[in-house]
Order: structure tokens, then sequence, then C-alpha cells
């Protein structure tokens, strides 16, 4: 099985603001996803979950080690990801100043599609996720729900190879969430997208994942579950209990 | 309730002008015309002005000028903004400089141009250029500062080229605030214009507003002011237009 996503022992480091030293965000991390998986990461706030994604997305570079995403790395080869990657961030991210429909467009415009086919995979979109009627509506008419679709859409318009989620439903109220994860791993599966996807609702990882990942920090992994169809309510319930005492552990040791 | 509000202030404000208008002439009844001429007087010479074409050309020219200068600074100040957004170091340096310019009074200018320079259109964009790039700038580095991180690591994940960066970002995130400079350094360019064409000009309102100094011709002098400020405020109707069309997604907000 080839692997989409391939961290190999990297280790991120941040100047540190008041003493000047370096702070860890990212310790010794070595993990892959496969192709098609969808791998679900938790952990506490501040454990360098997004520092993981800014890795991957190439907005920074690992202090050592190697990220690789389909054998490139996304710091140094950054052409290569044109529309490779969908981000879905946990605030939607919309231009204000574009309606729902061009902010679908946003990535299929960077890319150069022709516009006609454009718009129909855009509006294609917007239509899967319910939101045919409101095309035209500016970001500031749409409830927090339906701007989240809309992100949503956007991400997946550009039918990315990599799907990056960074606690995407975390603002929204619980049955919204509910719905939109259920959308969610419906969508990526029907695409066979290759899906990380950073929460910190237990329940969440469990709804979405293929494969549960918690983190400790600096993020380095302290337990990995795989689920699969056949995975019973009642194994759930024990990985459940089992990923509580992982993430309570930490805080014995900190 | 809303268009009702901004109706009552347009009344109130041209009332507020009509009232000063009327003090003016009653001042007129007591002082001679060389002080205070009669609104009749004054309102003749401005239509004179304004359907004369070789009057409204001296208003045109003025125009021109103060249009030049600011887009020179627009021009300067966006490439010195960029330039101080790409350096920390480069700000500190350049920083304490154009705020050292900003305190230099524009009859300073005028001095210093007359003296470095031989052309009046050229002293004139000079003086229009230093007296508001230092704004420009700063006001610019602000917009540039301000923009939202949030979205620009949003499109860069979509691996925009530079130019599309520019066009579906910073453009639109930028252009608000380019109006309000715009507003700002308007006001500032037109007080300055009538300075600055004091360097030689033989044209214009300042050369204008000198000769009627030396005619002693105070209708003449309220009339060419005049035309100052009905250019400063069809220039702010533009830009309000601009403003709106640019910003109509917040109208469609605000209604909803
Ligand atoms: N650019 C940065 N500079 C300095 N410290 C950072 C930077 N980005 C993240 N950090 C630090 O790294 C740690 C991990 O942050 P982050 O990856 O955002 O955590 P999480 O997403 O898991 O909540 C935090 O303590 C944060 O303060
Ligand atoms: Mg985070």
């Amino acid at each position: 099985m080839t692997n989409v996503v391939e961290f190999t022992s990297v280790r991120k480091t941040f100047r540190s603001q008041t003493d000047g030293g370096d702070f860890v965000a990212v310790d010794d991390l070595t993990f892959n996803v496969a192709k098609g998986e969808i791998v679900a990461v938790l952990g506490k706030t501040g454990c360098g979950k997004s520092t993981m994604f800014n890795l991957l997305s190439g907005l920074i570079a690992p202090t050592s080690g190697t990220v690789r995403t389909n054998g490139h790395d996304p710091f140094t080869d950054f052409e290569y990801f044109r529309g490779r990657i969908g981000i879905v961030f946990q605030n939607d991210r919309l231009m204000p100043w574009r309606t729902a429909l061009d902010n679908v467009l946003l990535g299929l415009e960077i890319l150069d599609r022709p516009r006609q086919e454009s718009v129909e995979i855009a509006k294609g979109w917007l239509a899967r996720l319910g939101l045919s009627a409101h095309e035209n509506d500016y970001p500031h008419a749409l409830s927090g729900g339906m701007r989240q679709r809309v992100s949503l859409a956007r991400a997946f318009a550009v039918q990315p190879e990599l799907l990056l989620c960074d606690e995407p439903f975390s603002a929204l109220d619980e049955m919204t969430a509910r719905d939109l994860r259920a959308e969610f791993v419906r969508i990526t599966k029907q695409n066979h997208n290759t899906a990380l996807f950073i929460t910190h609702s237990i329940n969440e990882a469990l709804e979405i994942g293929d494969r549960i990942v918690v983190f400790h920090r600096p993020a380095k992994i302290a337990f990995e579950a795989r689920l699969t169809k056949d995975t019973s309510e009642q194994e759930k319930v024990q990985l459940r209990e089992k990923i509580i005492e992982v993430l309570a552990g930490e805080k014995r040791m900190a | 309730m809303m268009s009702f509000g901004i109706n009552k202030r347009a009344v109130q404000a041209v009332a507020s002008l009509v009232g000063l208008a009327a003090i003016w002439q009653i001042a007129s009844l007591f002082f001679p015309p060389f002080l205070f001429p009669p609104v009749t007087a004054i309102a003749k010479y401005v239509w004179e002005i304004l359907t004369s074409w070789e009057m409204f050309l001296d208003v045109l020219m003025t125009s021109g000028r103060i249009f030049g200068g600011l887009m020179g600074a627009f021009v300067v100040g966006g490439f010195l903004a960029l330039l101080l957004y790409s350096s920390r170091t480069l700000e500190n340096y350049i920083s304490p400089i154009l705020t050292f310019l900003q305190g230099i009074p524009a009859l300073s200018w005028v001095v210093i141009a007359i003296i470095w320079f031989h052309g009046v259109e050229f002293r004139i964009f000079f003086i229009m250029l230093m007296t508001t790039l230092p704004a420009f700038t700063f006001q610019i580095l602000g917009a540039i500062r301000s923009m939202s991180k949030d979205l620009y690591e949003m499109t860069l994940s979509f691996r925009p080229r530079r130019m599309q960066l520019f066009r579906m970002l910073y453009l639109p995130t930028l252009i608000p605030d380019i109006i309000t400079a715009w507003r700002v350094n308007l006001g500032n360019a037109a007080r300055v214009v009538v300075v600055a064409e004091l360097v030689g000009a033989t044209g214009g309102v300042g050369y204008q507003l000198l000769r009627q100094q030396q005619l002693f011709d105070m209708a003449g002098a309220i009339a060419w002011t005049l035309q100052l400020v009905l250019f400063v405020l069809v220039m702010q109707q533009i830009l309000t237009f601009l403003e709106n069309h640019f910003l109509r997604y917040r109208a469609v907000s605000e209604r909803a």
C-alpha cells in the first residue's frame, strides 16, 4: 500500500519569545498515512497538532527529519502541490467579498480550470452540501454551519489527493457538527480521498477515523488504534476508555 | 428609518451652510464690498468660472496637479510600503525619515523646490509628492500589516502564483483601506496645492488666488476657493461611489 503521508523522525522547534531558548513543538514524530485512509488525530490543545499540519501543508519546514506527501517535500516542492492538498480549518476562512459560489471557485480559479466547467463543479459541490439556494449569498448572510459547508465544498472542489482538517467542526453546535461529520465521511469515502482529521473530541475521532492516533506533547504518538466496519460498539466503548486513560496519563507526567 | 436619518442629516448640513451664507450677506450690508461682497456677487463669479472655458481650465489644471501628486505618492508609497513590509530592518531605518518628512511644512517644500528645480510643474509635483508620501506609505503599510493571516494561509494552500495571490487576496483586502487613504490625503493635498502653486505657476487656483489678493477682489478670492472645495466634494463623492461598489457585500449583509 502506498503512503500519501510520511513523517520520519520529524522534529520542530520554535525560538522561544521569552528566554530565547528552543521550544519543542514536535518531537521525533514518525508516522504514515496510507492512500484512502482517514486518520483521526487526537490530542490536547497545544500538543503540536496544528504545527504538524503546517509542516504538511508546507507553511513551515521541519527542524530535522523529513516530511513527504506523495514522495514530495511540501515545503521546498511548493509548486508540485498545486491543487493536491485541500484544507478545512477550524474557522471557515471564507473571503467575505466573495459569494458562496465564488468562494468554492477559488481553488479552481487558482488551478486555471476553464470557467464554465469550474462553475459546474462548484455548483455541484454546493448542491451536495445542501447549499444550492445560497450560491449567491455572501458569507455574512450564512450561518456558521453553512459557512463551514462552503469551506468543505471549497476543499473538495479541487479533488485533492490529501485532505487536511484542523478541528473543522469544533466551533459548530453538536447537531450541525454531527450532520457534517457524517457527510464528510460519506464524501471522503466516495471520492477515495486520503484525509488527516484533527480533533479534540474522542467521539468525533471514533466516528470519523479508520485509524485513531493520540498525540502527547510535544507532538509524538502515544497511542494508536485501527477501526473497521466490524468494530463493535462494545469495542468502541473499550477504546474510548483506553484513549481517556492515555490522554489523562499525560497530565500526571506534566 | 435609515434613509430618514440620512435625509435629516443632509437637511441639517444644507441649513447650516445657508445660515453661513446669510450671516455673510448680513455682514455685506454693513461692510464695504472689498471686505464682505454680497453673496450674489460671489455666486456670479463662481458661475463665471464654471462657464468660462478659459477660467475653468485653471480649475482643471489645479485638479490635475492634485491628482498627479496623489497618484505619484500612491505609487511610490505603495512600493515603499511593500519594501518596509518585507524587512523590519529596512522599516527601522526608513520610518524615522518618513516621520521626519511629515513634520516639514508645505511652505518649506516650496522654498526647497524653487531652489532645487526649474520646471514649474515638476516643482509642484515634487511638493505634492513630499507632503503626501509619508502618510500614504504609513497607511498602506498599516493595511498590509492588518491583512488576515488566516486568509493568507488558506489561499496559499492552493499554491497560487504571485500574481494570483495579489489579484485574489491582496487587492480585495487592501482596496477599502486604499480608498480611505485617498480620502484622507485628498483633503490634505487640496490645501497644499495652492501653496505649491506659489512656486511660479502662471495658471491654477493658487495663481488666481494670488491675483485676487493683488486686486483686492474678495468675491473672486472666495469664488476661487470654492472651486477647490467643490473639487474635493466631487472627488469624495467618486470615492464614496467606489467604496460602495467594492464593499457592496457589506451592504448586503447589513440588509440581511
Ligand atoms: N510559529 C510559532 N512560534 C512559536 N511557537 C509556536 C508557533 N506555532 C506553534 N507554537 C507553539 O507550539 C505548540 C503547539 O502548537 P499547535 O501546533 O498550535 O498546537 P495544537 O494545534 O495541538 O493546539 C504551542 O505551545 C504553541 O505555542
Ligand atoms: Mg490547533
